[in-house]
């Protein structure tokens, strides 16, 4: 095994380039695991904890432009307003010590359907920034997940920084597990209001090979919140409407039975996810609704 | 390859480290430090919990390359980490120097300079003792490192708090409750100034 310590990102691409099976190491999190255990032998390992740059952010008028090393600790503590959703995923992510290591950027490149921040991506609306020589593209998280633990990147690219939509409106995450830490999801949901486009995002996570949209559930959400004017008059969402998003959110599942859970298990804590997000979220947003009412 | 790096204010250096190895490897085996425990070497348990740049991380998840050129705390370091602190030095250790009038009023106190035996405990260390939050003691020294840093960041912790800054370290024995009683003496003895 040889380690490789590239002082910047474009000797790393460098590197990459002419050592396509180097592996990338950051916060080591799941990479030294694998290492620990036997499970991988890399013949190059390279190190990104010399470049400061996947460590910083930068808040723009529309997105946030996340380092992909950027610990979830930080995301937790500093971009909390920006993107709720995602610093919500990020509190769940296993113990002190691993969100101070871990970060986004190798939560895509690992692309596990059980990633925490996943669901949180989706909701929001994001794209992954990736890089080669080659060049650099944003590719959006819709179609970044290929497979169980594969993703849309070449060999020799690396991810740079994920840019994720700053939130417009209410957003919330949730994770079914045996405890409040140290816990692989079981299933996991997140749920993003846009009021500014008038539409609702959702991702799920753990509950089909890949972390995936309930696509059917939002299209019908949507045209239920447009047609009952729910998005001007502030209402409660009709009950049955909830229900039948909850349903369609379960049936987006395909999930599988192994030591965590069950498949039926996990449609159905996806339901009880998705009709409990929505109404944080939605009760959240009549909130603001009326104090802005009151305040016209 | 070679790997150096600060390990309780001393830069150490350890040679023939194999690439895919650990810093918990390279402390334990390597540098003579067997404080941080080895357990789960998956991040789950926090037995090897040690302070990178000042930060809790577990060494058993940290590549021996990725310490190059950084600071490292370790349980044997707690004590003089909690001096320092106490003398208002630097946050992450190591980074404050001795007066001359400290290193000239410096005598042998007993203390195993590898392990730490002999020598003064930290506060954390002397609460954990004193409210029995000590049994087989395996978890201890990954608890006592991540119990002090909170109390660094946070001198009044709720009891909410404490079990969310300890979540990531498991105890097979004691239950807990004794680990809850001993930060939040520590808490209490620090906001007294005892």
């Amino acid at each position: 095994m040889d380690f490789l310590r590239p002082a910047s990102w474009e000797e790393a691409l460098a590197v990459k380039a002419e050592h396509p099976t180097a592996v990338p190491i950051a916060g080591g999190t799941d990479v030294m695991v694998e290492i620990n255990f036997d499970h991988r032998r890399p013949e190059y390992l390279m190190d990104l904890t010399r470049i400061g740059d996947l460590y910083e952010w930068e808040v723009g008028d529309d997105t946030v432009r996340l380092g992909a090393s950027v610990p979830y600790a930080q995301i937790m503590e500093h971009l909390r307003p920006e993107l709720p959703g995602l610093a919500l995923a990020s509190h769940t992510v296993a113990s002190p010590q691993i969100r101070n290591r871990g970060g986004v950027g190798g939560n895509l490149g690992t692309a596990s359907p059980a990633g925490d921040a996943h669901p949180a991506l989706l909701a929001a609306g994001a794209e992954v920034e990736v890089e080669s020589v080659r060049g650099s593209r944003r590719i959006p998280i819709d179609g970044f997940y290929t497979g169980v633990k594969r993703n849309a990147l070449a060999p020799d690219e690396l991810i740079r920084a994920v840019h994720v939509k700053k939130a417009d409106g209410p957003q919330q995450y949730s994770k079914v597990g045996t405890r409040n830490a140290m816990v692989i999801a079981v299933c996991a949901f997140g749920l993003a209001l846009h009021p500014e486009t008038r539409t609702v995002r959702t991702g799920i996570g753990s509950a089909a090979p890949t972390p995936i949209r309930a696509k059917a559930a939002e299209d019908f959400l949507n045209a239920a919140l447009e047609e009952g004017g729910f998005w001007d008059n502030g209402k409660i969402v009709t009950p049955s409407v909830a229900k039948q998003f909850a349903d369609l959110c379960a049936a987006a599942c395909n999930p599988i039975d192994d030591v965590r859970g069950t498949a039926s298990y996990r449609r159905h804590a996806v339901g009880v996810m998705a009709r409990r997000t929505l109404t944080w979220t939605w009760e959240s947003y009549r909130g603001a609704h009326r104090t802005t009412e009151g305040a016209a | 390859m070679r790997v150096h790096f600060t390990v309780n204010g001393r830069p150490q250096q350890a040679d023939d480290v194999w690439e895919g190895e650990s810093l918990l490897y390279v402390l334990r085996e390597r540098l003579g430090l067997p404080g941080s425990k080895n357990a789960c070497e998956q991040g789950e348990c926090g037995s090897c919990t040690v302070r990178l740049d000042g930060v809790p991380v577990c060494s058993c998840l940290v590549a021996a390359g990725q310490a190059e050129g950084r600071e490292v705390v370790t349980v044997e370091g707690l004590a003089d980490h909690a001096r320092q602190r106490a003398r208002g030095c630097g946050e992450s250790g190591g980074s404050c120097g001795t007066s001359l009038d400290e290193a000239k009023a410096w005598k042998p106190d007993g203390a195993d300079s590898q392990t730490g035996e002999g020598g003064e405990l930290s506060p954390v260390q002397q609460a954990f003792i004193d409210a029995g939050a000590v049994q087989c003691g395996f978890c201890t020294p990954g608890l006592l490192v991540a119990a002090d840093e909170t109390l660094e960041r946070n001198p009044n912790p709720s009891d909410a708090d404490i079990r969310e800054a300890l979540s990531g370290n498991l105890c097979r024995c004691t239950g807990y409750e004794k680990i809850m009683d001993a930060v939040r003496l520590a808490a209490a003895r620090q906001s007294e100034g005892v």
